[in-house]
Parts: structure tokens; C-alpha cells; sequence
């Protein structure tokens, strides 16, 4: 099956759009400044359905069968999410707005950190990273900017089992550290010894280590307390990949086994769609020691709830934020569904998912 | 249980098939210690209940959709034509995976591609990759892809102050273990030399700006250094596409194209640049091919670039991107077409050409005349901005301005106004009457 491209079924003087009429006088534009041609495609808006339908029946996914793919987790998009996502008050919301006007989806942001916080055993989270890589570099940037603030500027090897995902080695290497690979033992857990050794070799140099737990090869590391020990021993912190964060919900919690920082993805572990390739989202949850470093703005409360009023919300920065990620507050559009998913499961249903 | 299929049976017989007795068996390896922590999370909904709560919250919120919105600084309402949702809500697009296996991902990578070439349209440059997460990441890997063209041997970033002030921001937390040096540059500053790796811009930039770009093209190159262009792709429907000024690298957010304002995101960030900086720049790329009978297909190509291959010595970090935002774009694109995106940007710039030369004339308020721009412009007020946006949201139902002491300590008391075609005449009208009111 094969379907011509957009530009290919294109006809002169056709537009799928109509706009309104200009209501008001024209004024002039600099000569030097007005392009000549826009050579984009000009179709009907049934040629514009037909197309991307036809293209869409070349795709495999998640609503057309089973789709067993570990470590990106592919699970069901629950079409409650889809409708929420859309509510016009939501859709139409402007990031710039004064805050009084968008209470709503505040409320909505500082509950999921919350939800996020509980579920990962974490003291803080920030919501702005927009997937698992930006996470990453997120995580990555606050473990560097924790050890400079320290006075500590010695630090920059990061360790990387030989199992992680690539985009491990190349968010550390966007942050300016070096990248030291750690070897897999014979059952796919990180080698014990080799840790050790390059503990021994490199501690006062160590900002941290990367761990995906489950790893890539689906094992729970089995020793992942000894390694947390190991690396904290010198001086070093434990960050968290939690693209398998799914089989860890409500079974243990990542900041409980010692991790001080990782990054969640939505689109893997909250049901939110991948979109093929994307909008994700990859939170960040920090333990007490890093929670200044978030990326900001979050959403604190500064009015709690009371019998006579509502709670109301505001935006902070962390006090020594690494700074923002992206402009504005995240993924918004992903946090709802995010948020309305966990709450149709609560804590027993999120456990079941696991 | 809501999306969970499995019946007791069927866990019983996974079980055996395993051989085991208890799904508690399989998570021996959990240290016993911190196993099944009680997690305090609300009890929980079902979807009716869902919904309300859902329902409740988007309504205590006042959006571009319950009054007129003068708003932009970065975020445009724009209008969405209904044949984007449609289809956006295909499952076979949205619930599908990242198109590693090119095979049963051929829907998604055809629109991808014609994604980029559309991208190449606008910008008038060569190539496009399949997107970012945001315009602001976009620019930061912009400045990436520039150091890394001159191979780490430049180190200095110069920026106009006039470049969106949280795109700066992103430029900076992106780049703060490199060890570039980065600073406000505007014509007529010295020190663009041969340390610079590129020089960044925008257009229109954050006041709303226009101007012919040449002169920067020619002051970059004259240094050796990139001219990377932050554009506004609503803009480029009537304005001359940087590529023809000259620019090495053009990006932008992409939000105006099909994508709701969504407090923010998801938005799309996009990257053009020219064909000889294709293996230095970030992101994927989809390409066209044939298969082994001949046919026409598209693959994710020149992936030795990227982390899975290249591991630390990737050009970036970036995988999951925004393909369905990206979607979006394209199909607003072909949608609006050659004809369309030309009369949406000349919407938006004749009736903010209208609404500024209405508020010239208030007396209170004056309009900061700086020569062209395309439907963003700069108004002092008589009073804080910030009293001005109240009162209008209060008494009027009106999202006014974005204020300029934000960011620049200069321009306080200065408001940013953003007219799109979502604007008719009595709108405008409209915000004239209010504001006529504050300067009584």
C-alpha cells in the first residue's frame, strides 16, 4: 500500500480552509520584507481527510493490536483522557494569564507533583521536562549543580552501565561530564566488582551514577541497595531512568531504594499516548538533598484549604534551580491525562497495573 | 478494574505457565524492606466521576475561549480548523509508537516527511528534522549544532536581548557545562570575532519587530560566525523566508499551527538549516527511500548522529520528540496551503495594524513606533500593567496584555498586545472602549 505525497495530489486554487473576510483597512507592508511564493501544497479538505486516513491505516499501534514492546511500555490510552485533555477550558488556557484566572490547572499541576512525589518516594518534583531525555539532562544538570554548590567543583565522571540507554551517556556528555562505562555481570545486573573498582579509581571524581531499574533487560537490580551505598560512600549520587517505572508502581518506591533523583515518563508509566514519537513528558522527582535544584517554575500552595475558602496556587522557583528546561510550565496537555489516569486507579489500581 | 483485561483465571494460568505460586513470588528480588509501600493517593474515581472533577476544574479557570485575548509573548491564539483534531484523533496516529521499525510505521513517517519538507517551505532553508520539543529547545540546539560546526574551537554565543527572554533562559540552563560564553549583542555592538560560533536572532522578534535580516547574515558571516534565526512560522505566511536573507539555522515554535494554547504546551519546536550542516544537526530525520520491489518508502535516516549509535558523542540527547504536534503542523499546513497561511498572517497583521493605530489615539496611552512589525506591538500605559490587565479581565472579560517590566527593568509600565485572526473588528473596538476607560 502505498499513498502519494500531500504535494503530489495538490491542485492550483484549492484550500480546505475558509477564513473571514479582512474587516478592517489594509495597511501597508515594506516591500522588502513580502515573500513572493509559498510553494505549500493546495488541497481540499476532503483530499486533506482522505490523505492522512489513508496514511493512518499504514501505522501499527496500540489500538490496532497487541503491542508487547518492553522498556518504552506501550499501554493502553484510556479515551476518557483524550476528552478531558480537550476541555475548552483547558485548550484555550494561556500560559501568561494572571494567575487568578487559571486556578484551575494550577490545582491540577500541584496534585499531580504531589501524586508523583508519593508514588516515587521523592520530596519534591517538577513537572517542566518535556520527556525521558530532558529528564535526563535535568537530573543529570541538578546532581552537577548539588556537587558545585558544595564547593565540590572536582566531580564530573558520571557511571554508566553498559546496559543503559543510549540517551544515558549523550544527556551526560550535553551537561560537559565524562561518561565511564560499567560492565554487566554474567546475569545482566551491574557487575559488583567492576562497580567497586571504579568507585575505588574515581570516587572523589564521581558526580553520580545512572541506574534503570528495572534495567533494560527487564531484571529488578537485586543489589541496588549496595550499589546506592557504594556510590553515596564517595560522595556520589544515585540517578533514577524510570522509563520501567511501570512495574514499580506500588511495589517499591525508587527514592525508598535510594535513588536521589529520577526522571518518570508519562507517556510510559501514566497512560498517556506516545503519539508516535512524542508529546511525552518526563518529570522529575528529587530526594531533600536536591530539591533546590529543580527546574522552576513549580506550583506551590500558599493557601491551604479551610472550611471557609479554597486553596489557592502560585508559581515559585526553586531556590538554586538548575533553571527552566523549556519555556513555560511543561506538557500541559500530557498532565492531564497524566492526572486523570491516576486518579481513576487510585493507589490498589496503580499496584494492579504493575 | 478499568484497563486491565486479565481475569483471575488468566493470572492463574500465567502463573502456572511461570511456575509459580503468587505474583509475590516473582518480586523476591524487591528488598523486603520498602515492598508494597502504602501509597496515600485519593480513592479511586470512575470515569463519570472522572469527568465532573475534570469538567470542574477546566471551568474555574477564564480562557481565551470566554473573552477576547490580546495575549501572545510566544503562545498565539490562533485559530484551529476542525480537520486537524480529526486527525489527531485517529488511534492508528496517536496511540502509536516512535517509528523505529519503519515497516508498520509508514503512516506516521510519510507525515513526517512531508512535515519537513513544508518546514523547508517556510523557512526557505534545505532541511528540516522531525521536530522539537519547544521553539525555546529548539534555539538551544540551535546553538549547539553551531558550536559543534566549528568543532568546540568557538566558545562565544551572542544573543539579542530582543530573542524571547525564556528562550534565553533555556539557552542557558542547556548550556551551562559547556563553557560557552554567552552575552547580549544588538547592531551596532562590537565583538562578533572569530571566537563566535553564531549569533541568534528573531523574527518577529520579542516586540513584535520586523526587519530585513541581511545586515545580520552579513555582520555573522563576516566574523565566520552562524546566523540562527528564531521565526515565527504564522509570520512566514507573508514575510520573507530567513533562508533568503541568508540565515545558517532557523527555528521556532511551531504552536500557531494546529497546536491549542494548552497553558503552555505540548507545543512544537522546530529546526531548519542548510544541507552542509545535516550530520552536525540535532534530532531525527526522516528520509525517502525504496524498498526491495522498488516502492516508495521512508525511513528515520542518518541515525549515526543520534545517541543510539553515537552514545556520548551524539549531536544531542533528544529521542521522544513532539511527532504528533508535528502532525499537527503538517496537516494545518496542507490544510491552509499556499493560499490559506497567507491570509491568516495578513489577518493578523492588518488588524493589529488596526488595533495599534485605534490605541495611538487614547489619550494616556501612547504606542512605542519603532519602525515595522507583523501583530505584535509595544503600548505605554498610564498606569502598572498589571492594574491595566485587572480591571479589563474584571469589568470586561478581556485577557489583555504581557508586561514588559517582566523582563526588561526599561520597559515597565510597557505592555506587550497580540492581535491574531481570532480578533475581529468589534474585539478590537472593544479593547479600545475598556482601555479608554482605564486612561478616564
Amino acid at each position: 500500500m502505498t499513498e502519494p505525497l500531500i504535494f503530489e495530489i495538490s491542485r492550483p486554487g484549492r484550500c480546505a480552509v475558509k477564513l473571514p473576510d479582512l474587516d478592517v483597512p489594509p495597511a501597508e507592508l515594506p516591500e522588502n520584507l513580502a515573500r513572493d511564493e509559498l510553494a505549500l501544497p493546495e488541497v481540499s479538505e476532503a483530499d486533506v481527510v482522505r490523505h492522512y486516513t489513508r496514511l493512518s491505516q499504514m501505522n501499527y499501534s496500540v489500538d490496532t493490536g497487541f503491542y508487547p514492546l518492553g522498556s518504552c511500555t506501550m499501554k493502553y490510552n484510556p479515551k476518557i483522557n483524550e476528552e478531558v485533555s480537550r476541555l475548552p477550558g483547558f485548550v484555550h488556557l494561556h500560559p501568561y494569564q494572571n494567575e487568578e484566572s487559571v486556578q484551575g490547572a494550577l490545582l491540577l499541576i500541584y496534585y499531580l507533583q504531589e501524586f508523583l512525589k508519593e508514588i516515587g518516594g521523592f520530596a519534591g518534583v517538577s513537572l517542566q521536562p518535556a520527556a525521558g531525555a530532558q529528564g535526563e539532562l535535568t537530573g543529570v544538570l541538578m546532581m552537577r549543580a548539588y556537587h558545585l554548590d558544595r564547593g565540590d567543583a572536582a566531580r564530573d565522571v558520571i557511571l554508566v552501565p553498559d546496559s543503559a540507554h543510549g540517551t544515558n551517556p549523550a544527556s551526560t556528555s550535553m551537561s560537559g561530564l565524562r561518561v565511564l562505562e560499567v560492565p554487566s555481570d554474567l546475569r545482566g545486573n551491574v557487575d559488583m566488582g567492576a562497580l567497586e573498582a571504579a568507585c575505588g579509581e574515581h570516587g572523589d571524581r564521581l558526580v553520580g551514577l545512572m541506574l534503570t531499574n528495572p534495567n533494560t533487560l527487564g531484571l529488578f537490580e537485586e543489589r541496588v541497595e549496595e550499589i546506592a551505598a557504594l556510590v553515596h560512600d564517595c560522595g556520589g549520587l544515585m540517578y533514577g531512568d524510570g522509563a520501567n517505572m511501570n512495574a514499580l508502581l506500588g511495589i517499591a518506591r525508587p527514592g525508598d531504594l535510594g535513588f536521589d533523583v529520577l526522571h518518570y515518563n508519562l507517556h510510559k508509566t501514566f497512560g498517556t499516548p506516545h503519539g508516535g514519537g512524542g508529546p511525552g513528558s518526563g518529570p522529575v522527582g528529587a530526594a531533600p538533598s536536591l530539591v533546590d535544584f529543580l527546574p522552576g517554575p513549580v506550583v506551590a500552595m500558599d493557601e491551604e484549604w479551610s472550611e471557609e475558602s479554597l486553596p489557592h496556587f502560585t508559581f515559585v522557583s526553586p531556590q538554586k534551580s538548575i533553571g527552566r528546561v523549556k519555556a513555560f510550565y511543561g506538557h500541559f496537555g500530557v498532565m492531564v491525562r497524566a492526572y486523570t489516569y491516576i486518579r481513576m486507579l487510585g493507589a490498589d489500581g496503580l499496584r494492579r497495573v504493575a | 478494574m478499568p484497563y486491565i483485561p486479565h481475569s483471575d483465571a488468566d493470572r492463574q494460568a500465567m502463573l502456572a505457565a511461570v511456575g509459580v505460586q503468587s505474583i509475590e513470588e516473582l518480586l523476591a528480588d524487591v528488598p523486603e524492606r520498602v515492598r508494597f509501600p502504602d501509597l496515600n493517593l485519593p480513592p479511586a474515581l470512575s470515569e463519570m466521576e472522572a469527568r465532573w472533577e475534570l469538567e470542574s476544574l477546566a471551568r474555574s479557570n477564564f480562557a481565551a475561549a470566554d473573552g477576547p485575548c490580546f495575549l501572545g509573548a510566544g503562545a498565539y491564539h490562533h485559530f484551529v480548523p476542525a480537520v486537524v483534531d480529526a486527525v489527531l484523533r485517529r488511534g492508528e496516529f496517536y496511540t502509536a509508537y516512535t517509528p523505529y521499525q519503519p515497516e508498520v510505521s509508514q503512516g506516521t513517517l510519510q507525515a513526517i516527511f512531508e512535515y519537513q519538507t513544508m518546514i523547508c517551505a517556510l523557512t526557505g532553508m534545505a532541511v528540516s528534522n522531525a521536530s522539537h520539543y519547544d521553539g525555546a529547545t529548539a534555539a538551544a540546539e540551535a546553538v549547539i549544532t553551531a558550536v559543534n560546526v566549528h568543532r568546540m574551537k568557538r566558545r562565544k554565543v551572542a544573543i539579542s536581548p530582543w530573542v524571547h527572554p525564556e528562550y534565553r533562559a533555556v539557552v542557558r540552563t542547556y548550556t551551562q557545562g559547556m563553557g560557552l560564553e554567552i552575552r547580549d549583542w544588538e547592531i551596532g555592538d562590537q565583538g562578533l570575532d572569530d571566537e563566535t560560533a553564531c549569533l541568534v536572532v528573531q523574527y518577529p522578534d520579542f516586540l513584535g519587530r520586523i526587519e530585513d535580516l541581511r545586515p545580520l547574515a552579513e555582520a555573522a558571516h563576516a566574523a565566520g560566525a552562524l546566523l540562527v534565526v528564531v521565526a515565527d512560522p504564522i509570520a512566514l505566511g507573508l514575510l520573507k523566508p530567513p533562508g533568503e536573507f541568508g540565515a545558517d539555522i532557523v527555528v521556532g515554535e511551531g504552536q500557531g499551527m494546529g497546536a491549542g494554547l494548552n497553558f503552555g504546551g505540548p507545543y512544537l519546536g522546530f529546526f531548519a538549516t542548510r544541507e552542509e550542516y545535516v550530520r552536525r544537526m540535532a534530532g531525527r530525520l526522516v528520509g525517502q527511500t525504496v524498498d526491495v520491489d522498488g516502492k516508495r518508502g521512508f525511513v528515520l535516516t542518518l541515525s549515526t548522529r543520534e545517541q543510539h549509535i553515537r552514545r556520548e558523542k551524539a549531536t544531542s540527547n533528544i529521542c521522544t520528540n513532539q511527532g504528533l504536534v508535528a502532525l499537527a503542523a503538517a496537516v494545518y499546513m496542507a490544510a491552509l496551503g499556499r493560499c490559506g497561511m497567507r491570509q491568516v498572517a495578513e489577518l493578523c497583521y492588518h488588524r493589529a495594524h488596526y488595533a495599534r493605530q485605534r490605541i495611538r489615539e487614547i489619550d494616556g496611552f501612547s504606542v512605542v513606533d519603532d519602525g515595522p512589525f507583523f501583530n505584535e506591538f509595544v503600548v505605554r500605559c498610564p498606569c502598572p500593567v498589571s492594574e491595566v490587565n485587572e480591571y479589563l479581565l474584571a469589568e470586561w472579560g478581556i485577557i489583555c496584555g504581557y508586561d514588559l517590566g517582566r523582563d526588561y527593568a526599561r520597559l515597565d509600565g510597557h505592555m506587550l498586545l497580540c492581535v491574531t485572526e481570532m480578533n475581529p473588528r468589534e474585539e478590537i473596538d472593544m479593547l479600545v472602549a475598556a482601555l479608554e476607560e482605564v486612561a478616564a
